[in-house]
């Protein structure tokens, strides 16, 4: 009797370890299927409508929309310019990512301050307008593949910059970007993190920012991103639009050459 | 005023399936501000869709619903053509009507 039960209580602990093993297998899938579900009806398009309309509004001091600031490809192309950033721009006469184009932009066109929209928080006043319009600019290079430019020294010292940035350990737990986002297969909590150092596939990593938030329902553009990455690794917040962000932006774009652009995208 | 829906509207068969995104705050009531303060509940409570006209659903939402919301349902008898209104009604008074064409 005593032999019956213990082969029963035996094969209940299989069965439940089968079952965690299961569970633990599927929970990847899982995320990827809730990303699919939501997909569908993904708020980024609440905030392409409000970008587009913002780049035809007039705004600011000197009442004029953004329709003539150049992203890259000449005054007012929008599509296909979001792929090609960061890159160099002769009137500023430095690398600049979409987000710090943006500024340049509103500042001499609209009138409305650089630094004082630099040093807004995230979501807020003038900033949530940014957020709109990389929402709209993204979107409009959607399904296109990233090719930066690297035809001049500074886009080419801007990698080098970026790559130095990425590698470089500090803070009060010795973190680099490379720490998490250095080799294939790594992950926090549940959320898979993409490799950087090369193209991590379509739609991936650097190829899937901006994104809407869910569990801040927020939109994110890739300054707000690094940002965070940099608050996750314990370093000081770097500056909004500041060369290190952009440096590593031409890093990640360079190297995601090929890579097929999703954003807006949605992520948790 | 309120941000416009966005709403999209696919016939198949003799059913037309309809989605539509809400930009709503949708806040609870539950949360504070950095300075401690309540921050207000605001959310969306009714929600009607009509088809040509005439009612099809009609629903009562609260402060549980999510931020931005997303909302998906079929009408039957609906083909291509055919007009869908969807509007709210939130807890201030503020109401948002769209309009979208079943394809």
């Amino acid at each position: 009797m005593m032999r019956i039960l213990w082969a029963g209580a035996a094969a209940a602990i299989a069965a439940s370890s089968a079952l965690v093993w299961a569970q633990q297998k599927s929970s990847a899938e899982g995320i990827a299927e809730y990303r699919a579900m939501l997909a569908d009806g993904n708020p980024a398009e609440l905030f392409e409508a409000k970008g587009e309309a913002l780049w035809k509004t007039k705004r600011g001091p000197k009442n004029a929309s953004l329709e003539t600031c150049d992203l890259g490809k000449g005054p007012g192309v929008v599509r296909g310019a979001f792929v090609e950033l960061p890159r160099y721009f002769a009137d500023t006469g430095r690398v600049q990512d979409l987000e710090s184009r943006l500024l340049s932009c509103s500042e001499t066109l609209q009138g409305i301050s650089a630094a004082e929209t630099a040093a807004t928080p995230f979501g807020r006043g003038e900033q949530s307008n940014i957020e709109a319009l990389v929402a709209y600019i993204s979107a409009a290079s959607r399904g296109m593949k990233f090719s930066l430019p690297q035809g001049n020294p500074e886009e080419r010292k801007m990698y080098e910059l970026g790559k130095r940035a990425f590698f470089y350990r500090a803070g009060s737990h010795g973190f680099a970007c490379a720490s998490c986002h250095g080799d294939a297969g790594k992950r926090i909590r549940l959320q898979d993190l993409p490799e950087l150092t090369k193209n991590p596939g379509d739609g991936v990593g650097f190829a899937a920012w901006p994104a809407y938030r869910v569990s801040s329902g927020e939109l994110w553009g890739m300054q707000r991103r690094l940002n965070d990455c940099y608050r996750q690794q314990r370093f000081p917040y770097p500056g909004y639009g500041s060369e290190v962000t952009i440096a590593l932006g031409v890093y990640m774009g360079v190297n995601a050459k090929g890579a097929e652009s999703v954003a807006p995208s949605i992520k948790r | 005023m309120a941000d416009p829906m966005r709403i999209r509207a696919q016939a198949s068969g003799d059913k037309a399936t309809v989605r539509v995104l809400m930009a709503h705050e949708m806040e609870t009531g539950q949360r504070k501000d950095a300075a401690g303060k309540v921050i207000p509940a605001w959310y969306i409570q009714q929600v009607h869709a009509k088809l040509n006209g005439k009612d099809v659903l009609s629903a009562q939402w609260g402060p549980a619903v999510a931020k931005n919301p997303f909302l998906q349902f079929m009408i039957k008898g609906a083909k291509a053509g055919d007009k869908v209104s969807v509007s709210w009604v939130d807890n201030r008074g503020d109401t948002r009507t769209d309009e979208a064409v079943v394809t």
